[in-house]
Order: C-alpha cells, then sequence, then structure tokens
C-alpha cells in the first residue's frame, strides 16, 4: 500500500519515517550504479573526466567502474561504436545482470555521429540494445553525462515492483537475451534486434 | 548450561552464521518472490572479454609445474637466510660462516640432486 505523499511529509515533520520496500529497494538501486568500465572512443575521455575529482562521479555512488560485466548494473556507450565492435559491446550487454541500464553518450552511440556515412560504423547502439537514457553532443561535457546520470537514478526511482508496468528485470516474461549481431558480407546480420528497435519508414 | 564457559562463544556463533547467512536468504528470497532468472548460453558464458568464449574454466595444468615450485623454494629460503648473513657478514665469527656454508651446500644439494635427476630438462 502506497503512503499517501501530504501524509508522509507531516509524519517526517513529527520525525516519523515512512517508507516502502519498493521505495527502499528503487534508494538502494539507485543510489549504487556501477558502471562498466570501457570506453569506446573520445567520448570516454569525458566519461574519464567525469568520474575525476573536479565533476566527481561518485557524489552519486557510481565511481565504482567495474572491470567485469557480472558486477556492472550501467553500460556507458561512450562513443563510436564500429560494426566490428558491436557483437562484443551487445554480447557484453548480455552478460551484466539484471537490472542493467545503457547510458548512449554523444552523437556517435546515438547515431553514428560524424561517422555516420562510413562503411563500418553503426548507426546508433539501440538498434540491438534498450537505451535509457540519450545525450546529444559531440562530445558531450562531463555535466552532460551527470545529467544523464540523474535522469537515469530518477527513471530508476519511478520503477515498481510489482503490476503490468514493472521493469523487464521483475517480468518473467519479458525478454532475456538480446541477439548477438554477426558480421555478415556487407552488414551486421541481423542488421537490428526487432525486439528494440524497429526500422523507421523513409518517405520520400 | 549458561554456566558454562563456552556458553557466550556458542552465543556468538550462532549469532556470527546468521550474520553471513541472514543477507544471502534475503537476496534468496527475494530473487524467488520478485526477480526471476533469465540464463542463457550468452550470459553464462565462462570468459567475460566480450568475445565468444572458447573452452572450459576449469583448465589442468601440467604437474611438472610442482617440481618447480619445490625447486623454487630452495632458492627462495637461501635468499631468506642469504640476506640477513650479508648484512650482518663483518661482524661474524668463524664458526657462523662455516654454519651458513654448510647451509647453502645442503641446499645446493638439493638442486644438484634435481639436476642429476634430469627434473630441469622439461619433458
Ligand atoms: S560523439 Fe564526437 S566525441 Fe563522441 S565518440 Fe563520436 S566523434 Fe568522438
Amino acid at each position: 500500500m502506497a503512503v499517501d505523499n501530504e501524509l508522509k511529509i507531516e509524519l517526517g515533520k513529527q520525525g516519523v519515517f515512512v517508507t516502502t520496500i519498493e521505495e527502499l529497494y528503487n534508494w538502494g538501486r539507485r543510489s549504487s550504479v556501477w558502471p562498466m568500465q570501457f570506453g569506446l572512443a573520445c567520448c570516454a575521455i569525458e566519461m574519464i573526466a567525469t568520474t575525476m575529482a573536479r565533476y566527481d562521479l561518485a557524489r552519486f555512488g557510481a565511481e565504482v567502474f567495474r572491470p567485469s560485466p557480472r558486477q556492472a548494473d550501467l553500460m556507458i556507450i561512450s562513443g563510436t561504436v564500429t560494426k566490428k565492435m558491436a557483437p562484443q559491446v551487445v554480447r557484453l550487454y548480455n552478460q551484466m545482470g539484471e537490472p542493467k541500464y545503457v547510458i548512449a553518450m554523444g552523437a556517435c552511440a546515438i547515431s553514428g555521429g560524424p561517422f555516420k556515412q562510413g562503411y563500418n560504423v553503426l548507426k546508433g547502439i539501440d538498434r540491438y540494445i534498450p537505451v535509457d537514457v540519450h545525450i546529444p553532443g559531440c562530445p558531450p561535457r562531463p555535466e552532460a553525462l551527470i545529467q544523464a546520470f540523474m535522469t537515469l537514478q530518477k527513471k530508476i526511482d519511478g520503477q515498481s515492483l510489482t503490476g503490468a508496468d514493472r521493469p523487464r528485470h521483475l517480468d518473467a516474461e519479458a525478454q532475456g537475451e538480446f541477439p548477438v549481431p554477426e558480421p555478415g558480407e556487407h552488414d551486421l546480420e541481423p542488421t537490428s534486434n526487432p525486439g528494440v528497435w524497429t526500422v523507421p519508414v523513409v518517405i520520400r | 548450561m549458561a554456566s558454562n564457559p563456552y556458553f557466550s562463544l556458542a552465543v556468538l556463533f550462532v549469532v556470527a552464521l546468521g550474520f553471513g547467512l541472514a543477507p544471502l536468504g534475503l537476496a534468496r528470497l527475494w530473487a524467488i518472490v520478485f526477480s526471476p532468472a533469465k540464463p542463457n548460453t550468452v550470459k553464462n558464458a565462462i570468459y567475460e572479454c566480450g568475445l565468444v568464449s572458447k573452452g572450459d574454466a576449469w583448465v589442468q595444468f601440467r604437474s611438472a609445474y610442482y617440481l618447480y615450485a619445490i625447486i623454487f623454494l630452495i632458492f627462495d629460503v637461501e635468499a631468506v637466510f642469504l640476506l640477513p648473513f650479508a648484512v650482518a657478514f663483518t661482524g661474524l665469527g668463524m664458526a657462523a660462516c662455516a654454519a651458513m656454508l654448510v647451509f647453502v651446500l645442503l641446499l645446493v644439494e638439493g638442486l644438484a640432486w634435481a639436476w642429476a635427476k634430469g627434473i630441469l630438462t622439461w619433458a
């Protein structure tokens, strides 16, 4: 049973702290989002700067960059995803334990960016894995990454434990495996994952 | 029972066990009630480098490494004693030097034995 928000504030004034399991659970998760330690291109430099003392991502409980996908909650796609690298990125995403989140950082990660016309550049990682927050910019400033981070925290905070709209990791029916693309003759096979991305219709 | 001198230890043991097991049990309960497991072959792969995993994590090492480890001990123990010996060398008497020499010779004998047995040649 959810506690009425006004009642909660009123109780808080009296020194009584009320919470629900759901709130506790989300509070714990959003305060310890551990990103995976890998960078793909120039955006990674900004990601590194974000973790350093000047911008201090540690304030959000996210300074613990994990070298193993099994220990990570967040994948920051920081840079150009080439078609050679995409299978590796998707495989690592698969190997992360649920709940897992993705921030696509920079023009390259969200669309291919300046290299969109390149024969070997993936035009956005959201073709294969579900992206939670997109940040534009080339590169985005550390503040932008922090903003994306706070957006993600808000999203985690709003996730419900039960009900039809509960997040993927609490739903036994939801998709658990994201197919890893294979290098084909001219492009990756398949060129996108229909479960997470629909091919836009081009109207000429 | 409470007068037994070990009673407090037993209580501490039970509490410590509970302290360790309760979070594990809660996590398991949470997984059963809320968070379904969705294993698949990609997720359960043994390596985490991003590439396709090959082989098994339970690789076996040659038993010949064991002999090398034993022989390494000869040098290890020798170094441990040689260092203080070298530091105190100027102040040592004849007897101490002789004792050290015997010690080194004993260890060298082990090496010579291994050498004669042909252990140092990699088969
Ligand atoms: S978006 Fe710009 S800065 Fe970021 S990886 Fe692409 S080219 Fe580099």
